[in-house]
């Protein structure tokens, strides 16, 4: 197989576009990862695009082929895939992307990733993010996915010694990184109070808990390691890519509090790159509800079971910590549309190793991570990034 | 969401008839036609459960889907059925009765309405014992 990098990254700012369409906002994230990374759009090879439900966002289908139309690419009819996992969609394309450069199947290819979901109520999306858990037997019976987080929430702190205010403490440092990235959705600070004092979603989960509904688009491409340097001086070298899957109902896992998939994908990609724990610099996480990164931070083997809240508490996971998380914003105040989030953290983990994150940059950051959810963990992507 | 996919006559939508793997015994609900750990070596066979079983895990959802929004706030739950199996499902108390570890039987209950002059859908609940 051969060894792949990023060229060139492209993210639309994030938030509730209700002047722009889906198309528009792909094709910004799209043209501008192509800018990025010197190209001419003829070179492309291969485009994956991760999206989880323009069926029921726009009541758009066959969004591959339409968003290579709007991409002007329709006379070059290069293969373009859509890609689905609910909230990993992005993870997955980008994935996919990698794995086709690897097998030298193809040589320069495009992820992107895209969810307009402001073009319908919240009734409506609330409705449409259930699909990402088992319809029949939790979305059917009342589960929406706020719900589902908050059983895992619940069990988490009947089992381990988290309280409500470390939980806060995720949502606080998110929004604190956030109001440092120019494409955030919210980027603005707020205090623990601000959480404590929302309204409640999903109990223990309040309205500061969960991440937005958002808009967005994000697009990278990727190329053989050794076509990189044609392109940009600064190639970042993926280092590994990891996929895991685990049961699509909640109830029906081994442990309720532990995310299998996340344990079995950082495993594989730390296995994968022959790195340790300790050799990462930074991660992204992905915290579709601050219980998330709880979860994740301990089920990727950056803590045992029962310490992340202390952790976030300590500011570990600060900025300034010693292990920076969610340096965009995370989903919580970055924002999340879901399609789109996978491809944003990838963004995020290129801009950091080049050293082009302004405000929110870590000194010296070498080696980044990924990680991407769908559902509430069936299924898993997690990507490790080096400078070249 | 459409009638017929409320309509169609799935037994276990009404019943707990789940299924049961004969050759390594460990039941299944929601029923499953492949046992995760026999695969094709297993035998399948049907089961209805008892329907007593405690809360694992809860929540109080107060922000639901259309569907729903007329029960907030209630409480949903994950319920370990007595034969070992786990199912999420309401449980019919107020949010301030519920706990972790509460023993539950399923009781049989609408569960919601297609609109405002649609098919009403039913299905299981639990409530305290």
């Amino acid at each position: 197989m051969r060894d792949v990098a990023v060229i060139g990254i492209g993210c639309t700012k994030f938030g509730e576009w209700w002047d722009r369409s889906f198309r528009n906002l792909i094709v910004e994230a799209g043209v501008k990862a192509i800018e990025d990374a010197n190209l001419a759009g003829e070179q492309i090879d291969a485009m994956y695009v991760g999206n989880m439900s323009a069926g029921r966002f726009i009541e758009q289908e066959h969004i591959g082929a339409l968003i290579a139309d709007y991409s002007g690419l329709a006379a070059e009819h290069i293969p373009a895939t859509r890609v689905e996992a609910a909230c990993a969609s992005g993870g997955l394309a980008f994935r996919d992307a990698v794995t086709a450069v690897a097998s030298g199947m193809s040589d320069i290819v495009v992820a992107a990733g895209v969810e307009k979901m402001t073009d319908v109520d919240t009734s409506m999306s609330t409705d449409a993010l259930a699909g990402a858990a088992d319809r029949e037997w939790e979305g059917f019976v009342g589960a929406t996915f706020p719900g589902l987080y908050a059983m895992i929430a619940n069990d988490y702190m009947h089992r381990y010694p988290l309280t409500r205010e470390q939980l806060a403490q995720v949502a606080v440092k998110n929004h604190y990184n956030g109001a440092r990235n120019p494409i955030a959705q919210f980027q603005k600070e707020i205090t623990i109070d601000t959480v404590l004092n929302s309204t409640l979603v999903a109990d223990p989960l309040r309205l500061f808990d969960c991440s937005p509904i958002t808009d967005g688009a994000a697009a990278v491409v990727v190329a053989p390691l050794e076509m990189a340097k044609k392109f940009t001086d600064t190639p970042i070298k993926v280092l590994a890519t990891a996929q895991a899957s685990d049961t699509i109902a909640l109830h029906d896992r081994r442990d309720i509090s532990t995310l299998d998939a996340t344990v079995a994908a950082g495993n594989r990609a730390f296995k994968m790159a022959g790195l340790e724990r300790k050799d990462i610099d930074f991660v992204e996480v992905h915290d579709c509800f601050t219980i998330a990164e709880i979860c994740a931070i301990e089920d990727l083997g950056f803590c045992k079971k029962g310490e992340a809240g202390k952790l976030t508490e300590e500011g570990v996971t600060a900025l300034n910590g010693d292990l920076p998380v969610n340096t965009s914003g995370g989903l919580k105040a970055c924002g999340h549309p879901v399609g789109a989030t996978g491809i944003k953290q990838v963004c995020e983990a290129v801009l950091q190793l080049r050293g082009e994150a302004g405000k929110r940059q870590i000194e010296g950051a070498e080696i980044g991570m990924t990680h991407n959810v769908g559902g509430t963990g069936a299924t898993v992507a997690v990507h490790i990034f080096g400078r070249d | 969401m459409s009638v017929p996919r409320f309509w169609r006559k799935i037994p276990q939508r009404y019943n707990l008839e789940g299924t049961r793997c004969e050759t390594c015994g460990r039941y299944f609900f929601p029923p499953r036609n492949l046992c995760p750990t026999c695969r094709r070596e297993g035998k399948i066979v049907e089961h209805t459960f008892k329907g007593t079983g405690k809360i694992v895990t809860f929540t109080v959802i107060r922000s639901a889907s259309d569907q729903f929004a007329k029960l907030t706030p209630y409480v949903l739950a994950i319920v370990e059925l007595e034969e070992g199996p786990r199912m999420t499902a309401q449980i019919v108390c107020s949010p301030e009765e519920a706990y972790i570890g509460m023993p539950v039987k399923a009781v049989f209950r609408r569960l919601g309405t297609e609109g405002e002059s649609g098919v009403i859908y039913y299905g299981t609940k639990f409530a305290p014992m």
